[in-house]
């Protein structure tokens, strides 16, 4: 039931434009970075091979280009996630999933997942670009496995946080530019807050506000680095904000 | 009140409301109604704008909580097994739940496996829902490209495509044509034959021509429930319409035996009430032509939903419920 939304709506993303003009654009812009590196990196490397240890293609090119990636889904993903559910409500279409018998916990994992196959299309596509490499050069898998578990992950987290959003209201555009706005305030709290809470002995603040940290907790693993906690606060992170979209539906439900 | 019973078997209740009241903020959109639905029958939901037929079938097909009360749908608590009670119901909303970037075809196959219609059989069930909704020439058609009557039969067709045993249509013959209107009726006394359906409207004639029963809603409260025969008995009849050139006093065509009552409607025209089980028509014919009154018309008044509120609403007295 869960993949027969998911495929619902994964379609409907492919029939409207906003699919694919983000597609474009994320190809665009990365494919473009990914050139720009990989032609520096070519410049560089004589004077890189003198280095007792020199940075690899993947630490020079890859990285970057998945950093990029990281920083495009900041937007990307309230753009793909807005019309979920705000746009059902506006059309008044969702009452054809909650009239048939499915449980409101499926239906946002439903959603979920078509946001999350999407993702996965343009994370492949992402990937495919230093991967295309591959014959030509030593590519460190392991590191780039890494970084595409942290990407899915953050993307994830951000998809939850987005759905929540769209459940909030019912136009697109305030849903993506709101969704927006709360993964901004987040990833700006990220950067401060957590530290500062600890400097300052808060320990328990500043666990909770590492949970509301998708992307510091993104950084371990786009290091290589698989760090269990980063990864609960993210799973946590992605559990809650599903849990939220789950009540403010059936609230809905309640309050009318 | 007299029960219909066409059948010697005993019908099954499919769905059954007690004391079902909805309040948002201080208003109380719905107040206590309490209904009981038999496989095989048509019941119509009747009721002006706003008397609050939409929120009780938000209620009834589970998306909006009752604020007390009970449903229950073929024996399945929908409150407390939502999803078990929500496969034995289909639901034609106000405004039908349609994607318009789906062809028509595609739209009622997403239907059937949203209401887990097995996979063997969703074709079939989908190609029988779209040829008894007429539909089966559109099938390619984007819906977003349909005419709104189109769109209201994807609607009906989305509400049976998985054969439930409760139809609950809102308003399902809005914005058709009159041949439309006429297929869609014929579609629903058909169905009727087999599942249990609600039909809320405000058209009277349409529930004339097929329900078997009637409530009628106001203010939030069943007003009046009963049979459509006594529906019928009750209001038909019981005004007549008269047109005359050169009329009398008032109280002159109030003496007539049987008439109550006596009031201008118009430019020589009067409504005339008249006692239940009394036809006073040829006592006024007769004493028209021997006064000089000069009859052109008599007939039964139009009876309307207008009518029937003001009689329930504003006299007292009647077997309004």
């Amino acid at each position: 039931m869960i993949l027969t939304i998911a495929g619902k709506d994964l379609k409907s993303m492919f029939t409207s434009p906003i699919a694919w003009v983000v597609l474009t654009f994320v190809q665009l812009i990365i494919g473009y970075g990914f050139l720009k590196r990989f032609d520096d990196f070519m410049q560089l490397q004589p004077q890189l091979i003198q280095l007792p240890s020199p940075p690899g293609f993947t630490e020079l090119v890859a990285v970057p280009t998945f950093a990029t990636t990281a920083a495009i889904m900041l937007f990307a993903v309230p753009l793909l996630a807005m019309r979920l559910i705000a746009e059902e409500r506006r059309n008044q279409t969702m009452v054809l999933l909650t009239s048939a018998p499915i449980s409101i916990v499926d239906i946002v994992l439903g959603k979920f997942c078509a946001l999350m196959g999407m993702l996965l299309i343009i994370l492949a596509l992402v990937a495919l670009m230093p991967l295309s490499l591959s014959t030509a050069t030593k590519l460190d898998y392991r590191l780039i496995g890494s970084i595409l578990l942290g990407l899915a992950l953050m993307a994830a987290a951000f998809s939850a946080v987005s759905l929540y959003v769209s459940s909030l209201t019912t136009h697109p555009i305030v849903a993506a530019l709101g969704a927006f706005g709360v993964l901004l305030a987040m990833v700006l709290m990220g950067e401060n807050v957590a530290d500062n809470l600890q400097t300052r002995g808060l320990g328990v603040l500043a666990t909770f506000a590492q949970v509301f940290s998708p992307v510091k907790n993104f950084e371990p693993l786009g290091k290589g680095m698989i760090d269990s906690y980063a990864i609960a606060c993210l799973l946590l992170l992605i559990v809650l904000f599903l849990a939220f979209t789950v009540r403010q539906l059936e609230a809905r439900r309640l309050r009318g | 009140m007299t029960s219909p019973a066409p059948s010697t078997a005993i019908p099954a209740v499919t769905l059954s409301a007690q004391g079902l009241s909805r309040r948002f903020g201080v208003h109380t959109a719905v107040d206590n109604i309490t209904l009981e639905l038999r496989r095989g029958e048509v019941l119509g939901f009747l009721g002006p704008n706003g008397a609050g037929k939409t929120t009780s079938m938000q209620m009834l097909t589970g998306n909006l909580a009752p604020t007390t009360g009970s449903v229950s749908v073929c024996g399945v608590d929908l409150l407390e097994a939502p999803v078990e009670a929500k496969a034995h119901i289909g639901y034609l909303p106000e405004t039908p739940p349609l994607y318009r970037d789906l062809k028509v075809g595609e739209y009622l196959d997403l239907v059937a496996r949203l209401h887990r219609v097995p996979g063997k059989q969703r074709r079939a069930a989908v190609d029988k829902a779209q040829s008894r909704c007429g539909l089966s020439d559109v099938s390619r058609k984007l819906i977003g490209t349909l005419s709104k009557g189109y769109q209201q039969r994807v609607g009906i067709a989305q509400a049976i495509v998985h054969e439930p045993d409760v139809i609950i249509l809102d308003e399902p013959t809005v914005g058709l044509d009159p041949n439309q209107i006429r297929d869609i009726r014929a579609l629903i006394r058909e169905l009727g034959g087999t599942h249990s359906i609600i039909l809320s409207t405000h058209i009277l004639p349409e529930v004339e021509a097929i329900c078997d029963r009637v409530q009628i809603m106001h203010h939030g409260k069943l007003v009046y429930s009963d049979t459509i025969a006594a529906l019928k008995q009750f209001h038909s009849g019981r005004v007549l319409l008269v047109g005359l050139n050169q009329p009398p006093a008032l109280s002159e065509l109030a003496a007539v035996p049987g008439v109550t009552r006596a009031e201008a409607a118009g430019e020589n025209l009067f409504r005339v009430h008249i006692a239940a089980g009394t036809d006073p028509t040829a006592q006024i014919v007769a004493l028209a032509a021997e006064r000089k009154w000069d009859l052109h018309q008599i007939a039964p008044a139009q009876t309307n939903l207008e009518d029937v509120f003001v009689n329930l609403t504003t006299q007292d007295g009647l077997n309004a419920t």
